[in-house]
């Protein structure tokens, strides 16, 4: 074993206090030093920390951003989301693969180039968009592609490739230094109006924790990640638990294809976002918080560390906060390493003690067990700055604002075909049509609500509304314009999205997001039947009695468009003699054995 | 002293020790809920969703479930036979299940659950996954054909210091079982022997075992699974 | 006797594809029922009575074996336009069985090994030839179960399925009533 490996593995295990609940970070330090995660590594950490390897490698191995070999001097992840198809990513693929000399999954043979493809990285509003050893460069076009390339075998460092521009807003902050924009269209009152930190904190540790869960209670404020679960119920609950010790989380996790408010949030809100899990901790009881940011966001780790350190100067975090005897909280960065079903929070749970993010099973809740098995309470980044606001303006203030069940503003991800991509902030009820033509959408055939996870309606639904009891989403707002054709460049890719981020755990969701896009395929080719696309929907029911909200909603971009778009199924189905199955192709089938025996 | 509940399981009112698995339980009372990922004596992972049942009208899987007082169960309605008939068929499109060639065969749960539910061809498509066969172990073959992903071997298989053999590796449909070199070096017979017995199907093998009790008298020959639960 | 001999017998045809030929001995093996079956059915295009071709439309096909060759893929066909009701039986008919071990290979790898590389090749292919003729069939790039190719309307499992299984079904088939197996002839091997 070369001694560097084992000096660097020394190092960092050091760094965590040897504790094995902290091997994601051991993970992703070891891996930004020595540029990947080779068995000998693993091997050795295992060793180090005291824990077989196979545990070491189970972790690894189930995030998409651990890499067991060198991927490259520059490692290029090019996003793959539907939005990002939209903009061309093709092309640009291409040019990469051209400019580089290496396909996609490769690195080149002088080791300079490693080309991926990757999920959305949340960049919808600004796509296509790559992420070059963790750094974002956004609005690619074959040219930059290529001038990238060109750069990186001259020898510029990524810092030099970025050209020293940057984006609008904190995006210019000397410690974020990204060319990413932030594009907010549409400011509401609740996450991007006038903002002081500290403010509502103050106003809270004049209150009871009771009377802090009163209010967000009696304001009816729901989660925001999308099933909009009570937040004054689970502070309560957690509230009520038993336990020394009891942790926040904010869950900045958010991998559903075309959401980004949450980037945005971090970067231009991240001190409300840590008030909040402060005021959260507060109503709680809880001593530690946990900031779980998705990998795809890391280039803001120094800005966020510092947001903190800033925070515990200004009294807002650490030991007495606000000069409030007894109310000592403080909160930590945990980065993830690519895997969408973290942001389901058992599993963002698992994944901060180290471990794959297999959601658990429940009960127990984790307001009752949850972090460490101590009691603990997740809450989505835009919850937590509704916390702040319902703390500083009450309850009455923010009863006023949306529908009769769904209570205050939504912040919107508007991507796809439209003229003005990017965040509005929303009080919620407002309906579909009205968000199309603020974003400037023209010949609409289809709006995927919520992400694949949502739910895809055609014009005929476009009245609706995005509230709770009507269309419920965690932000993400795809426009699909007419030329698209629905079921190769959208609903195929959402199903290869699902094949690739299941966990794995439960029977249904493991097997039949692959067997979906199987048979999907063979729809597409035209060699499918009206009993494929009977089974389809049949698989509906299965996939309810997955564990998780992922496993029970994977099979949706496939099964909303079947109700809603039937004719373009129907319209692909073979035809023919039903005795015979049309999915088999005999030509095909021999087209291997021909070219075993054709000479040459 | 055990406190006992009351629940009613299939519309008959039963009692249990408070905080028993209702899988368990449900066999005490003569009700057989079928399992796969479940073992007696080691903690439940409700990953292969079989023995999901109405728990107060919602699903549920029975494995990680305890019985508690005035819980309303119901184990066999038509959706949830047909669910359980799903898992059984989908995990054998998934794998390549060859059952003629296993040393398994006759002794198989998952096989088991197929003649239960009369399994003849999956109504979903045969996926025939390329996946391995590792014979490096000097003790164990792990077949991953046949391996169903139910962790059994993961949580109950640990060595002399309680380290675990076996661990997940990947994600999704690329999930594989590994078997750890260092943990699992110094294993013996008896411990190869119970992860082959912890093993539903024919994934884990001992090495030079197989195929010792003839057709016509091995576990599921002549009785289906689940005949041991008397009503 | 178990059935009675309806008036007008069934047309029966059988055929193994990539099979062993196992499941027709499992049907031959049903001992003196075979005279019952002989007053139950006739046979047309089958191994038993040897008629290589369709003589008439049959009301039911037995398919044994998979589909690993492109002539494979054509008798199954034929057999799908000329009988009412066709049974898929054995485990290669239902699943590919163990000609689908090579389901998990590229085609020309197995090629390759059989006829080049392997051990018992060694001097005997100087010119390394894979055999290919206009008159030899084309083998598939995996093995396909039969209800992947035509629909299939009844299924029986085992390697090969039981004597008495095949006896029910048959019985069942011609008599019209629904087949209910029992426990002890429902196996997979």
């Amino acid at each position: 074993m070369s001694s560097s490996i084992a000096q660097t593995v020394k190092t960092v295990v050091s760094r965590y206090g040897g504790d094995a609940t902290r091997l994601m970070d051991v993970l992703i330090d070891v891996q930004d030093e020595l540029g990947c995660l080779s068995h000998v590594t693993t091997a050795r950490i295992a060793h180090t920390l005291g824990v077989p390897q196979v545990d070491v490698e189970q972790t690894v191995s189930f995030y998409h951003f651990f890499a067991r070999e060198p991927r490259g001097k520059f490692a290029v992840y090019l996003n793959d989301s539907v939005v990002a198809e939209f903009c061309g990513r093709g092309e640009v693929a291409r040019a990469f693969e051209e400019a580089a000399g290496c396909r996609f999954g490769e690195v080149t043979a002088d080791g300079v180039v490693g080309l991926f493809h990757t999920a959305c990285i949340g960049m919808s509003d600004q796509e296509p968009a790559a992420l070059v050893n963790g750094q974002v460069f956004p609005a690619l076009t074959p040219d930059k592609a290529r001038e990238l390339v060109a750069g990186m075998r001259a020898g510029k460092t990524v810092e030099e490739l970025k050209g020293g521009r940057t984006g609008d807003g904190q995006n210019a902050h000397p410690l974020v230094r990204a060319l990413v924009h932030n594009h907010i269209r549409r400011r509401g009152v609740m996450v991007f109006d006038h903002y002081q930190p500290g403010e509502a904190l103050r106003k809270v540790v004049a209150m009871s924790s009771g009377e802090v869960i009163g209010v967000v209670k009696a304001a009816s404020v729901r989660g925001r990640g999308g099933a909009g679960f009570p937040t004054g119920m689970k502070w309560d609950f957690a509230r009520r638990a038993a336990g020394d010790v009891k942790y926040v989380f904010c869950n900045a996790d958010e991998g559903e294809p075309g959401t980004f408010k949450d980037r945005v949030i971090l970067t231009e809100r991240p001190q409300m976002v840590i008030e909040g899990m402060a005021i959260a901790a507060y109503a709680v009881g809880a001593q530690r918080g946990i900031l779980y940011v998705r990998n795809e966001y890391r280039y803001l780790r120094s800005y966020l560390e510092h947001v903190l350190e800033d925070m515990r100067a200004q009294g807002l975090l650490g030991a007495a906060i606000c000069g409030q005897s007894g109310f000592d909280f403080d909160v930590s960065l945990q980065f993830g390493a690519g895997a969408y079903v973290c942001g389901e929070e058992s599993a963002l749970i698992e994944s901060a003690e180290g471990k794959r993010g297999e959601p658990r099973d429940r009960p127990p809740f984790p307001v009752e067990k949850g972090y460490l098995q101590k009691p603990t309470v997740v809450n989505n980044v835009e919850t937590l700055c509704s916390a702040v606001q319902v703390m500083l303006k009450g309850a009455e203030w923010y009863n006023r604002l949306g529908t009769e069940k769904s209570k205050g503003t939504k912040v919107l991800c508007v991507s796809g075909d439209c003229d003005r991509p990017g965040i509005y902030e929303v009080e919620w009820g407002f309906s579909v049509n009205d968000i199309l033509q603020e974003a400037g959408a023209r010949d609409v055939q289809a709006v995927q609500v919520g992400g694949p996870s949502g739910s895809c309606i055609g014009p005929g639904e476009f009245g609706r509304v995005l509230a709770y009891e009507d269309l419920a989403t965690g932000g993400s707002f795809i426009i699909i314009g007419q030329p698209r054709d629905l079921l190769k460049d959208v609903v195929l890719n959402f199903a290869r999205f699902f094949r690739e981020e299941s966990c794995g755990s439960c029977v249904p969701c493991r097997a039949l997001t692959g067997m979906a896009q199987v048979v999907l395929e063979r729809v597409i080719a035209g060699r499918g039947t009206a009993e494929d696309v009977e089974r389809l929907q049949s698989w509906q029911k299965i996939m309810r009695n997955n564990r998780c909200g992922l496993g029970q909603t994977a099979l949706n971009p496939v099964v909303s468009t079947i109700r809603n778009f039937r004719p373009l199924y129907d319209a692909r189905l073979a035809p023919g003699d039903p005795r015979f199955v049309p999915g088999f192709d005999l030509s095909a089938a021999v087209k291997d054995y021909e070219a075993a025996v054709s000479k040459g | 002293m055990a406190s006992f509940v009351r629940y009613t399981l299939d519309g008959k009112t039963c009692l249990a020790e408070e905080g028993t698995q209702l899988v368990a339980a449900a066999r005490d009372s003569g009700v057989y809920i079928p399992t796969l990922c479940n073992h007696p004596g080691i903690p439940p992972k409700g990953s292969c969703r079989i023995c999901t049942v109405l728990v107060n009208g919602i699903p549920q899987t029975a494995c990680t479930t305890k019985v508690v007082e005035d819980m309303n169960v119901t184990t066999g309605t038509p959706e949830l036979e047909a669910f359980r008939k799903a898992v059984v068929e989908i995990l054998f499109a998934e794998g390549n299940h060859l059952c003629p060639s296993c040393e398994r065969s006759g002794n198989c749960e998952l096989q088991a659950l197929a003649y239960r539910y009369r399994v003849t061809v999956p109504h979903f498509p045969y996926l025939f996954p390329k996946r391995d066969v590792e014979a490096w172990h000097p003790k164990l073959v792990k077949d991953h054909n046949r391996c169903i992903q139910c962790k059994r071997c993961i949580r109950g298989i640990h060595n002399a210091e309680g380290k675990a053999l076996f661990a997940f590796g990947k994600r999704g449909d690329k999930v594989v079982i590994n078997i750890d070199p260092d943990t699992s070096r110094d294993i013996g017979d008896e411990l190869a022997q119970q992860a082959m017995d912890i093993c539903p199907v024919g994934a884990i093998l001992r090495k030079g075992k197989g195929f010792d009790v003839p057709i016509g008298r091995r576990r599921y020959d002549r009785e289906p699974i689940g005949s041991e639960v008397k009503p | 006797m178990t059935a009675k001999a309806p008036r007008a017998r069934k047309i029966v045809a059988t055929t193994s594809l990539a099979g062993c030929f196992g499941c027709h001995m499992s049907l031959l093996d049903i001992d003196e029922r075979i005279l019952d079956l002989i007053e139950l059915v006739e046979f047309n295009k089958s191994p038993i009575d040897d008629i290589k071709t369709f003589t008439k439309e049959c009301d039911i096909g037995l398919i044994e074996g998979g589909c690993c060759n492109d002539e494979n893929v054509h008798v199954l066909t034929e057999f799908r336009r000329h009988c009412k009701t066709l049974v898929a039986f054995g485990e290669c008919a239902l699943m590919g069985g163990l000609p689908a071990l090579r389901n998990f290979l590229p085609l020309k790898e197995c090629l390759e090994e059989a006829y080049l590389n392997g051990p018992t090749v060694a001097g005997e292919n100087p010119g390394r030839i894979i055999p290919h003729d206009p008159d030899i069939p084309k083998i598939l790039n995996r093995v396909y179960p039969c209800h992947e190719v035509v629909k299939i309307d009844y299924f029986l499992p085992g390697c090969p399925p039981s004597a008495d299984l095949i006896w029910d079904a048959l019985v069942a088939l011609v008599t019209g009533k629904e087949l209910e197996p029992q426990y002890r002839t429902f196996k997979f091997d």
